[in-house]
């Protein structure tokens, strides 16, 4: 056998062109974070003892727990008519997951802030219909923020739970009616149980997503409910210290590596058993 | 038979699918009204908008230089994740996690990071050149290539893993050469996933905005970078109306797909 096939030249292009474009630039955000604006750890200090940037990643922590529950909870719901439903329910909800994860999330941002903001259309409806005297404020909030950004993630939910909800056998349920058991309790005590390892994959998937998310808060959030991505883009971009939003960044990329370290965890076992 | 959700678990999914739908039916309305600010047509419907985008330069370069970006990134991506998931399948080297790890790195990490990343790379790129650098649609593109290039080898890799190594290993028997068993037996056979592949790199490119928003400032204005602008300060119902006619091809293009599946699944030969 030859030291290094020929067909290992394939796998060099790609591999490359990250480690030029990705991996090195990433130590440039590194060295960026201990080294502006003076060299040692004094900006990662500042991240997590400075109260503004602690109250950022506490609203952070926050909202991405929040946003997370809501989500898995609404696709779970959605999801089990997606994959248990009559053939024509099925199309239908197929639809309606697809459709909203195709389109841009500029778009998805601005059809919330149609609907919610204070000359929106459910103000407008409100007001016209005299129940309300008063706009609702429910953008530029971190309302709008978690409506936005449950809106974003159902359908990447959707995807892990259906996959476990087709795995559930269907004599175990059946099993489980024919010994007593209530439709209610055969959900709660053997659908819902056997479907946990998708549920804890989507809720992992959906609060990695959430935590490194900045487009949705910052339109929907209007610069009042900072998150921690936004963060970094105003500390890049709008009152400079590069330092600190690289050290930011850093601290973000450990968080997720270790939720991703544990997704993996847990997702192995599932899969060979 | 299988059992199917109660009337309860029904209705709580469709409200969940009505949440789905109504951000995107809301933009309807609002992309006809006759003001120049974010409100309902009262009564008044006006298509002034929509000739806004026809009329402002903005959008028209906008969406020109989106679909150029698009089609250029799309192809380099592909291309190299096509070698790169041939590479892994034909060889199945010993740290194969490492490898996918090092190819999915942009498509797992925090989007922000992943900005923050290119607009040092590009940034760095600007010292030696202005071709390829910050705010140039050249770097765009080879950022977007960065970000939509680990799709192209998740769905590349799938479409391997239902080839039949066999048919390889016969070719390979038979005295077939690396570039001859990859030209005229696992391509063939993986030209869907090649397509799609293309087609989900393309669509990731031309909706990107997290990366677009670090490396861009004036001069390579993307379609979704000139939404961005109307949508910070004062919300411009142009925007409505590029939303309009981005949701009406996407609604066309995916119930086409859905029907055409269906045809071929009801018909089958």
């Amino acid at each position: 056998m030859p030291a290094v096939p020929r067909s290992a030249l394939l796998l060099l292009p790609l591999l490359g062109f990250m480690v030029l474009t990705y991996l090195v630039p990433f130590l440039g955000i590194l060295r960026w974070s201990v080294t502006l604006p003076e060299p040692g750890f004094g900006q990662y200090q500042t991240a997590l003892t400075d109260p503004l940037v602690l109250a950022v990643f506490l609203r952070t922590f926050r909202t991405c727990a929040v946003v997370t529950l809501v989500t898995v909870v609404a696709s779970y719901m959605i999801t089990l008519l997606w994959v248990r439903g009559t053939p024509m329910q099925r199309l239908v909800v197929e639809f309606c997951i697809l459709i909203p994860f195709w389109i841009s999330v500029l778009t998805r941002a601005f059809g919330w802030l149609a609907l919610l903001s204070t000359k929106g259309i459910i103000n407008t409806w409100l007001q016209t219909t005299g129940i309300l005297s008063e706009p609702l404020t429910m953008v530029r909030n971190e309302f709008g923020v978690i409506v936005g950004m449950v809106h974003f993630l159902i359908p990447f939910a959707a995807f892990p739970l259906a996959s476990a909800m087709r795995t559930v056998d269907e004599r175990v349920l059946l099993a489980a009616r024919g010994m007593g058991a209530s439709r209610a309790r055969v959900f709660t005590q053997v659908f819902v149980p056997m479907t946990a390892p998708g549920v804890l994959g989507a809720a992992l998937v959906v609060f990695v997503f959430a935590l490194g998310f900045f487009v949705t808060p910052a339109i929907l959030g209007g610069g009042r409910s900072v998150m921690a991505a936004e963060l970094v883009y105003l500390r890049i971009f709008q009152s400079p210290n590069w330092g600190l939003g690289a050290a930011i960044s850093v601290i973000l990329m450990l968080g997720v590596g270790g939720l991703l370290a544990l997704l993996m965890r847990q997702v192995r076992p599932a899969g060979t058993r | 038979m299988m059992t199917r959700p109660g009337r309860l678990a029904t209705s709580l999914a469709a409200l969940v699918a009505v949440f789905l739908l109504m951000p995107l039916i809301a933009v309807i309305p609002v992309s006809f009204t006759p003001n120049r600010y974010l409100s309902l047509p009262d009564g008044d419907w006006s298509l002034r908008h929509y000739r806004a985008l026809l009329e402002n330069p903005g959008w028209v370069k906008g969406f020109g230089l989106s679909v150029g970006i698009g089609v250029i990134s799309a192809t380099l991506a592909t291309s190299l994740a096509l070698l790169f998931s041939l590479g892994i399948w034909i060889l199945r080297p010993r740290f194969t996690g490492l490898l996918m790890g090092i190819a999915l790195l942009p498509m797992v990490a925090p989007p922000v990071v992943s900005a923050l990343t290119l607009y040092f790379f590009l940034i760095t790129l600007s010292k030696f050149n202005d071709r390829i650098a910050y705010d140039t649609w050249a770097g765009v593109a080879l950022a977007h290539s960065v970000m939509i290039a680990p799709y192209a080898v998740v769905l590349i890799t799938v479409a391997l893993a239902q080839v039949d190594r066999r048919l390889d290993l016969a070719a390979r028997g038979m005295g077939a050469g690396l570039m001859r068993r990859i030209h005229s037996v696992i391509l063939p056979n993986i030209r869907f996933g090649v397509s799609s592949a293309l087609l989900l790199t393309f669509v990731l490119s031309w909706e990107e905005i997290g990366v677009t928003l670090f490396i861009t400032s004036v001069n390579a204005v993307t379609l979704p970078r000139m939404m961005w602008m109307g949508l910070r300060d004062n919300i411009d119902p142009a925007i409505a109306a590029i939303s309009v006619i981005l949701i009406v091809v996407v609604f066309v293009v995916i119930s086409g797909k859905t029907l055409w599946q269906r045809r071929t699944i009801a018909q089958p030969k």
